[in-house]
């Protein structure tokens, strides 16, 4: 499956299926720290992503002086 | 019970939620977090502090849901693309919903960008962007008549300046980090709508409602203590699911008040600033001084001429 990663863009192939926990936390991203967004639709952390999949891992963490 | 297909799960509430109930949920955290604190009523007038970040936007687009009577002020900072496209995405969100912009360019209104002002002075970029923010904020407020200020700080902000304000135990600051400031001493009221949702949170409701921001971080925000302590509060809440919410309304309900009194004595020493007019303890305020350190020119500061109304802009 394809997976980007924004913010910054990075682009990676990863090997299907993968439940989305399981994804974030070999990537290394806190699962506060990010929205996966598969096809197009935001889903959970127990779901699991299809080979055949769009993965994009959305970082949320902003800011500088608040 | 719901049958809807859950999209985010909320490890803090133990709770998996659909699209409709995560956006009731957000609506109902914000109107909560704006009676429980007395921010505003529906008569008022709130001008909306707005970066084209996810958190500013999707505050502006709740208050515009709910209701409210609301105003957008950006600042074109000079960074480079990002506040170019910070800029664009504001308006156009302005303009697809025909919510009325105003927008200050702080080269061209007072002769420096948040560049200028770190290269020229030495100053972090971060501090002198902040300074710079707080004091068009409350001019535009305080000309324009506005009753309150609202800003997006989300509770993953409140916790990491929290953390920071704990480590250096500032006591004034700590005294002051509360999510609602009275107006006085020439000083407009503040108020931040969005401290019991996370930054995951605002990013999904934006995701949820078609909200495009901006996603790139401020290139020159990279390194910063804040986003640091944002990495270690998220590293305790993957272990403690909702460590960061009781840390900081723990924080409001058991700790400000011991250190109120301290902060509000701080401020009864103010005066006018010779130059602006803006409330300050010294004879002129930090922003005119940093003001005159950073730009090369001299200018006239005319908020005026720089104010668009959204559709002449777009």
């Amino acid at each position: 499956m394809k997976v980007t990663i924004r913010n910054p863009r990075r682009e990676l192939e990863i090997e299907g299926p993968i439940r989305v926990r399981d994804l974030v936390s070999s990537l290394g991203f806190h699962r506060d720290a990010v929205l996966v967004i598969v096809d197009g639709r935001l889903v959970t952390d127990d779901t699991t992503i299809t080979d055949d999949a769009d993965v994009e891992i959305r970082r949320v963490i902003s800011g500088g002086d608040v | 019970m719901c049958r809807g297909a859950p999209v985010i799960d909320l490890r803090q509430h133990n709770a998996a939620f659909c699209e409709e109930h995560f956006l009731r949920f957000c609506r109902s955290q914000v109107t909560k977090t704006i009676e429980k604190h007395q921010m505003f009523g529906p008569t008022d007038r709130i001008l909306v502090a707005v970066s084209g970040g996810k958190d500013s936007l999707a505050l502006w687009d709740m208050l515009d849901e709910l209701g409210y009577t609301t105003e957008g002020l950006t600042i074109g900072l000079g960074i480079d693309n990002y506040s170019d496209q910070s800029t664009e995405m504001t308006r156009r969100f302005a303009a697809e919903r025909g919510l009325a912009l105003q927008v200050v360019d702080l080269a061209a209104t007072y002769g420096f960008s948040v560049p200028d002002a770190a290269g020229r002075t030495g100053r972090v970029p971060c501090s002198a962007c902040g300074l710079s923010k707080r004091h068009v904020f409350d001019q535009v407020a305080r000309e324009g008549g506005f009753d309150v200020v609202v800003t997006g700080h989300n509770l993953d902000d409140e916790a990491a300046v929290l953390f920071g304000n704990v480590m250096r135990w500032q006591d004034d600051y700590l005294g002051r980090q509360r999510p609602v400031l009275a107006e006085g001493d020439g000083f407009p009221r503040k108020a931040k709508p969005l401290v019991r949702l996370t930054e995951r949170e605002t990013a999904a409701w934006c995701l949820l409602r078609g909200i495009d921001y901006v996603l790139d971080e401020c290139p020159m925000a990279d390194g910063n203590n804040h986003l640091a302590y944002k990495e270690l509060l998220n590293t305790l809440e993957e272990r403690t699911p909702g460590a960061k919410q009781d840390f900081y309304l723990g924080f409001l309900r058991q700790g400000l008040r011991h250190f109120e009194q301290g902060s509000d004595t701080a401020r009864t020493d103010l005066r006018a600033c010779e130059e602006c007019g803006a409330p300050t303890s010294a004879d002129r305020c930090s922003f005119c001084r940093l003001r005159e350190r950073a730009s090369t020119t001299s200018v006239t500061v005319e908020l005026g001429s720089t104010k668009h109304p959204t559709g002449a802009t777009s």
